[in-house]
Parts: C-alpha cells; sequence; structure tokens
C-alpha cells in the first residue's frame, strides 16, 4: 500500500544550519495498517509525514503509494490519495466559506473541478448524515462560516473532510494537542470510528504513549531521524509504557530517569 | 452641488470603473494577492480595443480582444509569483513597468483617439435613442450587472469554491489536490481581464486611450472595495461583491463633489485626486486601529 525506502531528508544542506532530519527510514505498510508514531521533540515525526504528503521532496530514496511512484509528485497531485489532518485546527477549513462549502470543497477531492454548482442538494443530504456522525450538532449549521466553530469542532470537522472521500493513506499529525483533554478525546474516538469503519491505512503521530498503544495495530517509534522501534500484532496488545520507556533508553544507552520528561 | 450633469457623469464612471474595482476585489480580497499589474492593464485594455476600433473591428470583438490581453499580463504576474517566486507585489510591479512600454508599442504612439470611430457608446445610443448623458450610464450599469452576476455565480461553482478557499488557506486547498499556483494565475489572469475590460469602456467614454490612464488605478480600486465594505454589507462573497460595485459609484460620485467643491479661492483639480484617494485609503485602513487603540486607552484608564 505504502512503501518507503531509504527515505532521507537534509534540511539546508551544505550550511552552518544543516539538519539531517531522516536518516534512510524504511517502512512497509499494509492496506488497513493503523499505524500509531512516537517519538521526541525534534525526532522527525513531522518531517516524516510531511515527505510522504509531499510538502517537500526527499534527499534520497523513494515512496509509492498504491505501488505508484510518487518521489518526485508535488503536493496537491499525492492529495488525491492522501487525507490529512493538521495539528493547528485552523490549517484544516476555511474561516470565511461555511461548513458545506468547506466540504463540498473536500468532497471533491482528487476530481475535476469544473462550472457545476459547487454545493449540490444532494450533497447536502450527505454532509449532514456524515456530520451527524459527530454528535456535535454541526448538522444544522451548514451554513455557518466555519469561523464561529470552536477548535475542537474544527477539528472534528477536517477529520470529516479529510475522510470523505475514503482516501488511500490518512495522515494524523498530533490532530489532538492543541485541543483541551476531553475535546482530544472526542476526536481521537472520531479517529477510531471513521479509520475502522472505512479501513483507513492510517499514520497517527502523537505525544501520548497511552493513545499510541492503545490505538492501532502497529506502532513505530523516531529518533533522530530513524525507526528505532516496530512493534505490531500481539506484542504490541500486551504493551506497556514502562517497557516503551525501557526499550527507548536500552537504545540510547542512557539511564531512564535523566530524561523521562522528554515524553511527558 | 453637483449638477445632474456631472452626477450622471459620476454614475457612468462608476459603473465603467465597477469592472476593476470587481478585479480588485478578486486578487486583494478573495485571493489575498496584492496585484499592482492593474495600472498597467487597465491601460492596456483601452488600447488593445482602441487599436482593434481603429483597424475596424467590431466593438464587442475590440473588447473581448482586450478581455484576453488583459487575462494574459495578469497570468504572466501570477506565473512570476508562483512559478518563479517573484514576491506578488514586485512581481506585479514588473508586469506593470513592462506593460507602459508594450502598450504604447501596441498604440504606435503614447495616446490615440477614438474620435469619429464607431464605439460600443455610439451603437447604444442609436439603438435606445436617448441622449448620450443617459444612456451610457445604462449601458455602462449593464456590463457592470452582467459582470457582476458572471462573477458571483463563478464564485458559487466547484472551481469558485477552489478559487475562494485558495484565497483563504492555501494549505489546506493544496492538502485537498488543488494546485495553488494554477488557481492564481488563473485568478490575477480573470481580475486583469476584467481591469482592461474596464479600461476598454472608459477608453470609449473618454473618447481615446492613453498610456498613462492607468496610474492609480490600484488606489482608486482599493478605494471603492473600502468605501464599499464600509458602507454596505460584507456578509457574504456575493454581499462583499455588490458592495464593491456601490462603493465604486459612490467613489466616483465623492470624486465629482470633492472637484466641484470650492473653499475662499481653493478648489481641487483632477490632479489632486490621487492624494486625496490615497488619504482616503490610509485613514480607511488605520481607523480602525485608532479605533482600537483609543477603546484600549479608555479601556486601561478606566480602569
Ligand atoms: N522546514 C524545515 N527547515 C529546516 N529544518 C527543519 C524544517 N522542518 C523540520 N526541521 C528540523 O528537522 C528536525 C525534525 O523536525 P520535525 O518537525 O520533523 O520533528 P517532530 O518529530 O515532528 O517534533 P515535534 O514532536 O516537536 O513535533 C528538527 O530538528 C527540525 O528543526
Ligand atoms: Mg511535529
Amino acid at each position: 500500500m505504502l512503501n518507503i525506502n531509504n527515505a532521507t531528508k537534509t534540511f539546508n544542506p551544505n550550511s552552518v544550519n544543516e539538519v539531517q532530519a531522516l536518516r534512510g527510514i524504511n517502512l512497509e505498510v499494509d492496506k488497513g495498517d493503523f499505524i500509531t508514531i512516537i517519538g521526541s521533540n525534534g525526532a522527525g515525526k513531522s518531517t516524516f509525514l510531511n515527505s510522504i504528503a509531499g510538502t517537500f521532496i526527499l534527499s534520497s530514496g523513494t515512496i509509492s503509494i498504491n505501488g505508484k511512484d510518487v518521489t518526485t509528485w508535488p503536493e496537491h497531485k499525492r492529495a488525491r490519495n492522501l487525507g490529512r489532518v493538521f495539528q493547528d485546527p485552523l490549517l484544516g477549513t476555511c474561516t470565511s466559506l461555511t461548513i458545506e462549502q468547506n466540504m463540498a470543497i473536500a468532497l471533491k477531492r482528487g476530481k475535476k473541478r469544473g462550472l457545476g454548482l459547487g454545493v449540490r442538494a444532494k450533497d447536502k443530504l450527505l454532509f449532514k448524515e456524515q456530520l451527524s456522525t459527530l454528535g456535535l450538532g454541526l448538522e444544522n449549521r451548514l451554513t455557518d462560516q466555519v469561523g464561529l466553530l470552536s477548535g475542537g469542532q474544527r477539528q472534528a470537522l477536517t477529520m470529516i473532510m479529510a475522510t470523505m472521500t475514503s482516501p488511500d493513506v490518512l495522515l494524523l499529525d498530533e490532530h489532538t494537542a492543541a485541543l483541551d483533554p476531553k475535546t482530544g478525546q472526542k476526536i481521537l474516538d472520531i479517529t477510531d470510528t471513521v479509520v475502522h469503519r472505512d479501513e483507513l491505512t492510517t499514520l497517527m503521530v502523537t505525544h501520548n504513549m497511552n493513545q499510541a498503544i492503545n490505538m492501532g495495530n502497529r506502532l513505530i517509534m523516531l529518533h533522530q531521524g530513524q525507526i528505532i522501534l516496530d512493534i505490531s500484532g500481539n506484542e504490541k496488545k500486551g504493551l506497556k509504557v514502562e517497557d516503551l520507556l525501557e526499550r527507548f533508553y536500552t537504545f540510547r544507552g542512557e539511564n531512564v530517569a535523566s530524561d523521562r520528561m522528554l515524553f511527558s | 452641488m453637483i449638477s445632474l450633469y456631472a452626477f450622471m457623469g459620476a454614475l457612468e464612471q462608476g459603473f465603467a470603473f465597477g469592472l476593476m474595482v470587481l478585479g480588485v476585489y478578486l486578487t486583494f480580497r478573495v485571493l489575498d494577492f496584492p496585484d499592482l499589474t492593474v495600472d498597467g492593464s487597465l491601460p492596456l485594455g483601452a488600447a488593445v480595443s482602441a487599436v482593434a476600433i481603429t483597424n475596424g473591428y467590431h466593438p464587442a470583438i475590440a473588447m473581448s480582444m482586450a478581455v484576453g490581453a488583459g487575462f494574459i499580463a495578469g497570468a504572466v504576474t501570477g506565473i512570476l509569483n508562483t512559478k518563479f517566486k517573484i514576491l506578488h507585489l514586485l512581481a506585479s510591479i514588473l508586469t506593470m513597468i513592462s506593460l507602459y512600454s508594450i502598450n504604447i508599442r501596441i498604440m504606435g504612439r503614447p495616446n490615440m483617439t477614438l474620435l469619429g470611430q464607431d464605439t460600443m457608446i455610439d451603437q447604444f445610443i442609436e439603438f435606445t435613442g436617448l441622449a448620450p448623458y443617459i444612456s451610457t450610464p445604462i449601458l455602462f450599469a449593464i456590463v457592470s450587472i452582467v459582470a457582476l452576476g458572471a462573477l458571483i455565480w463563478f464564485l458559487k461553482t466547484s472551481f469558485g469554491l477552489a478559487v475562494l478557499a485558495t484565497g483563504d488557506n492555501p494549505k489546506m486547498i493544496t492538502s485537498l489536490g488543488v494546485n495553488r499556483d494554477m488557481i492564481i494565475i488563473f485568478g490575477v489572469g480573470l481580475s486583469n481581464a476584467m481591469v482592461a475590460l474596464s479600461g476598454a469602456l472608459v477608453a470609449q467614454n473618454q473618447g481615446s486611450a492613453d498610456v498613462n490612464m492607468g496610474i492609480g488605478t490600484i488606489i482608486a480600486g482599493l478605494a471603492s472595495v473600502i468605501i464599499g465594505e464600509t458602507i454596505f454589507s460584507t456578509r457574504s462573497v456575493t454581499a462583499a461583491m455588490i458592495s464593491a460595485v456601490l462603493g465604486s459609484v459612490l467613489y466616483r460620485v465623492a470624486i465629482a463633489l470633492a472637484l466641484g467643491m470650492r473653499i475662499g479661492d481653493f478648489a481641487f483639480t483632477p490632479s489632486d485626486l490621487n492624494l486625496v484617494t490615497a488619504v482616503l485609503v490610509i485613514v480607511a485602513l488605520v481607523s480602525p486601529q485608532i479605533k482600537a487603540n483609543v477603546l484600549g486607552w479608555r479601556l486601561r484608564s478606566n480602569a
């Protein structure tokens, strides 16, 4: 489904600001995999998701989605098969447009945008149906401007918009980090429901180890641009936070207590 | 005060420049792309249509040529910005400056008269049988309203929604599979197509095309947009665009009033207009800040 081969990314090469954000990442993702990704700040998690989405081109290595080599494809072309939710709730929707206009734009993902009416009557029914699964009452506010919604409501809407057309791969980058815990949990519940219902191949970055363990069928840990842990199946089911910390520090050859804070 | 004749003249100009104002609204407000190309594409439209009419083309054909030329000019600015990564303002200034030379090339000289030529206006006067000072504003109002309607419709289509979203949230629209560069190139092109059509109307109205007629276009356009936004509704994109055209008319009426004004020995001349307009825009741009500052100061001093 998604194959990443020896991916590297160096920002500002050959300058004092050179950063090797990805150093030879290899990952084979099967259809329907729900992978959680953890790692300390600056480990390269966002860079990894961005490189899949095509925000920039890899320094070396290849990426293929559904058998197609997309390594050199621009972001908008890859987006036909990718759904994304960003950390910042403001990034996923258009403030000045209405809920239904935003959804109409998302519904056209990967399709030709012509001179037909943008928001059609029969689409509205679909939008209402989709929104009612959120249980936030948004289905009665189709013509409200998105700028009027709260961060949590916007993020919920973005989830719907990202998954409405069943993308080949769904990329979530700390998509609940900017929300209060209760709202964050609500968005996570929605995520779990939608991903399982539509059997979406999903990569989810999180800083919360419990989330990483409880959600999905596979967990990877990034450290300094490399995958240092890849756990799936039954091994993942029995995993505890302590085990993860243990393995992380063993890898680094450091004392567990010294910088526990990294993951707090 | 202002004579009926001057008032009708202001209406005429308000509607003729209304197309230009819609173009400015499209770049500034919808695409969030400050575009100075318009100072060059307005005379471009005038020049192209004047040359075409003088060469015997039907005025309608001449005006479509102006539209095409304006689109290309805008698209060039869009390409400079998106493909060559030149800052939008600078990209548009480069196109604008180039158009100065190009417009003189097109006309073969800095200005060109349309006197004695069969223009759209003459044809319409003949068609309605009304006096020129009545029929010309009607003609321009019709053109403006048709263009306004077309633009309102366009921004409700699937493609139009993508244009709206591109100005609002480029990251989001890219992540939904839209090529932002293409939308910018098309949008700035469309804007300048309208500005050029406006230039073609203005040239026919004043009976000449002049390479300098574009100076201050952007400021006049912005002033009209701002007047429209301040006085009328901006609740939706549709309302805001109607407001922009009404703002254009109000702006021209205000200018007619200013020109008719006399304070002792002092009177405004047409060459003062750019300064007056710039001051107007500055006041409109800063007044929300001043209001906020004064309010904040009051709140603090009450606390
Ligand atoms: N556009 C960029 N230009 C230069 N350096 C960058 C850029 N983007 C990321 N980096 C660097 O690459 C490294 C990895 O950053 P990245 O954002 O991928 O980390 P992360 O794992 O997402 O961290 P966090 O948990 O803080 O979100 C960091 O050192 C960062 O400074
Ligand atoms: Mg990150």
